[in-house]
């Protein structure tokens, strides 16, 4: 493989090849090898997990110990008919799952897995380094929000309307604690270049889950609202509101909005590790040096994991938020605390740094 | 091609105030909806989230059964009961024989006596399991419910062994019991018994503390005792909101005078003292449980009976035990025949329901979701 890539930069130049050839190949990869597996194998660990949970086994039917069961699933919903309502506003109820979905796997492009020219064929663990990285996070994480809410209103159903309205208050009220809340990292690292905040962790000796507990105990919450999952599950909550948004949709249609949800997830816990718990460098530097034989990929993904598993501990402890008390959270704690986390920063950065004198 | 629903704004008849209007809506909460217990339709008037005004739509599951009760001679309309409150048979099988009893003037013997405070008890339990279970996933915990339905899976067993139902029991006759208890399950009751307490502090652990359970039901759902009396609210509601009421300590049936037991009460008539108080109750069945099994007397079960019942003619009869849910009485009316002549049943659930929309006046979507739960209806007995 990695004489193969060879060859084709040779082939192609240098320009061509690091400019589209190898991000195109690194999206398949990603998408396919990466994403799509992860995102069908996480419901299958989330029914397993929860199952031992809850004193129950989980899937075990479908192949050996139901490792079959989220290829069974997925190849039902793709079979299975897509019912379009007839009262349904039909180009918005077919746009809103893909506004659902693309947002979340485009984010994944600025999401460095591992280190930079430290990959097959000197080629880098991430599909480009935007400078902005960051505010292209948040941009884009915002735009999954208008599939929920277009989803809700073009069912044209009373129940996907209000999973709509809820699922644009939630938004609302948590984009804004989350985007604080990477201010904090954001202060410390001094850059928004994703790669550039892990490589910051690693001069700085210094993960910033550390200096930045705050924030990333509010990013979490947030973002556990942010992708509607219990507690905050409040836009599909299936007791009060039937399914919410997506109470309409069926086969695949419906399988786009699941998806999405389990991407947002990953997305999530992909922001949080590169953040928060250094991305993919192996802890303890100095004292277990020969961790870091372990690739920077595997850390990434363990560390990322570790969010994962949280997620679904939270569905299997925690009851739901009512709608006002979720809004009463967000804008009544999460915002003021993440504003003064930034003050906090901001005051000890300044004196770190001299300021005061 | 597609409709958009939205009409010109002069039609919608809004006049120039249209930013500051806010639209009632009518939404149609059931009868199949996830959280209705069952075929249960609140016609609900919401602005936004907020319930504005709530109107019960009952009667999906009637079958008729008062009427089927005229039809049948005594001692087969004991099936008939199953089927009402379907997740408590056996309480409604005593109220039942416990009314027919009383008309035929029959004396129960001790074991039958006994035999059924552990079933009704048995049957409290796994009655309180499944509301828990429920309760719990409408409010979004999800845990609970394969907690409880592990016990509740036990006590099924336990019924299963005794009479060979799970659910549909038919286990009481007019005059005592069909069977007397098998080959070991009195150990395998006391098993569950011994083991029973640690799983309701399980239970608890999981939701008495915890902040959001706490945030979803204190104070949700309020109803004071002054209108619980007035709807004629009893079982778990009405000792929610603070009143004494329980019928095996006011008035005493079947063995329950013989064994000791605590009435738990609530405090503010919330969601939150309904539950602790439902919570206590477990342990408290659990306490007769033991106590009854401790007493059981030796001796027959089944009293003399005539091989034809027949209550004489203008004879009446009320008799009313503690179900799960409240009061479940049964009023017969004799006619000399082998046939009532009419049976009405006062369902604890019917009268129960009513509260709902009482109480949610003025709650959100998402509260009434808890306020149907902490009613603990089941529509088998609402509709009849």
């Amino acid at each position: 493989m990695p004489g193969f890539l060879e060859s084709l930069r040779h082939g192609v130049g240098d320009t061509l090849f690091y400019g589209a050839v190898s991000p195109a190949i690194k999206i398949v990869l990603l998408l396919f090898l990466g994403i799509l597996p992860l995102i069908t194998y996480l419901t299958f660990a989330e029914r397993k997990i929860l199952g031992y949970m809850q004193a129950r086994l989980g899937p075990n039917r479908v192949g050996p110990w139901g490792l079959l069961q989220p290829i069974a699933d997925v190849m039902k919903l793709l079979v299975k008919e897509d019912t379009l309502p007839r009262q349904a506003v039909k180009w918005a109820f077919i746009l809103a799952p893909c506004l659902v979905v693309g947002p979340a796997f485009i984010i994944f492009s600025v999401i460095p897995i591992g280190p930079r020219a430290g990959g097959l064929g000197h080629v880098s663990w991430f599909i480009t380094d935007v400078d902005t990285g960051l505010l292209f996070i948040i941009a884009m994480a915002t735009i999954g929000v208008y599939g929920l809410i277009i989803g809700g209103w073009a069912s044209n159903n009373k129940f996907s309307l209000m999973g709509g309205l809820r699922s644009a208050a939630q938004m609302i009220s948590y984009e804004v604690p989350q985007g604080l809340a990477l201010v904090g990292p954001l202060m410390l690292a001094g850059t928004m270049s994703l790669v550039g905040i892990v490589e910051k962790q690693r001069d700085q000796h210094v993960w910033y889950l550390f200096p930045q507990i705050v924030a990333f105990f509010i990013y979490l919450v947030a973002g556990v609202a942010e992708s509607n999952r219990n507690p905050f599950d409040l836009p599909e909550a299936e007791s009060e509101l039937v399914a919410g948004f997506h109470t309409e949709y069926s086969g695949m249609r419906f399988a786009l909005f699941f998806l999405g949800e389990y991407a947002n997830m990953i997305v999530i816990s992909a922001v949080a590790t590169t953040l928060f718990l250094g991305g993919w460098l192996a802890p303890f530097p100095h004292w277990l040096p020969w961790l870091s034989v372990i690739p920077g990929p595997i850390w990434f993904f363990l560390k990322a994991v570790i969010f994962l598993f949280a997620y679904i501990w939270f569905r299997g402890t925690f009851p739901r938020y009512r709608f006002d008390q979720l809004m009463d959270l967000g804008w009544k704690w999460m915002i003021p605390l993440s504003l003064l986390n930034i003050f906090f920063t901001g005051l000890v950065k300044l004196w770190v740094s001299g300021g005061f004198h | 091609m597609s409709q958009p629903f939205v009409q010109p704004f002069d039609d919608l008849g809004l006049g120039d105030n249209l930013l500051n209007r806010s639209e009632e809506m009518e939404l149609n909460f059931g009868p199949q909806h996830p959280s209705t217990h069952g075929v249960l339709r609140l016609k609900l008037k919401v602005d936004g989230e907020r319930i504005i005004d709530c109107y019960p739509i009952i009667g999906y599951l009637h079958r008729g059964t008062e009427k089927l009760f005229e039809l049948h001679p005594y001692f087969q309309n004991v099936p008939h009961t199953d089927r009402m409150d379907y997740v408590a048979a056996a309480t409604n099988n005593l109220a039942y024989v416990g009314a027919v009893e009383k008309l035929m003037g029959l004396v129960v013997p001790p074991r039958a006596r006994y035999i059924r405070v552990l079933l009704s008890e048995l049957q409290r339990i796994s009655s309180h399991l499944l509301w828990l279970a429920t309760h719990a996933i409408d409010i979004g915990a999800m845990t609970p419910f394969f907690y409880t339905f592990r016990e509740r899976e036990l006590i099924l067993d336990l019924f299963e062994q005794y009479c060979g139902a799970r659910l549909t029991l038919n286990c009481m006759r007019p005059g005592g019991m069909p069977h007397d208890l098998p080959v070991g399950w009195v150990d395998k009751c006391r098993e569950f018994v011994a083991d029973f307490l640690a799983r309701v502090d399980e239970y608890e652990g999981l939701l008495t503390e915890n902040r959001i359970w706490k945030k979803r039901t204190v104070g949700v759902g309020v109803l004071d005792p002054e209108t619980a009396i007035d709807y004629g609210i009893t079982g778990p509601m009405l000792r929610g909101s603070g009143i004494a009421w329980d019928l095996r300590k006011a008035m005493p049936y079947e063995a329950y005078p013989e064994v000791e037991f605590d009435v738990p009460v609530g405090r503010n008539g919330d969601t939150y003292d309904r539950y602790l108080v439902r919570m206590e109750e477990m342990r408290q069945s659990n306490r007769i449980l033991t106590q009854c099994l401790d007493k059981l007397p030796e001796g027959p079960i089944m009293a003399k009976r005539p091989r034809v019942m027949k209550a004489s003619k203008d004879s009446e009869v009320y008799h009313g035990i503690e179900g799960p849910k409240g009061e479940i009485g049964f009023y017969i009316v004799g006619d000399g025949t082998p046939n009532p002549y009419r049976c009405h049943v006062r369902a604890p659930s019917f009268i129960n329901l009513q509260s709902v929309p009482e109480l949610c006046k003025g709650a959100l979507i998402a509260d009434l979701v808890a306020i149907i739960g902490t009613t603990d209806i089941v529509l088998g007995e609402v509709d009849r």
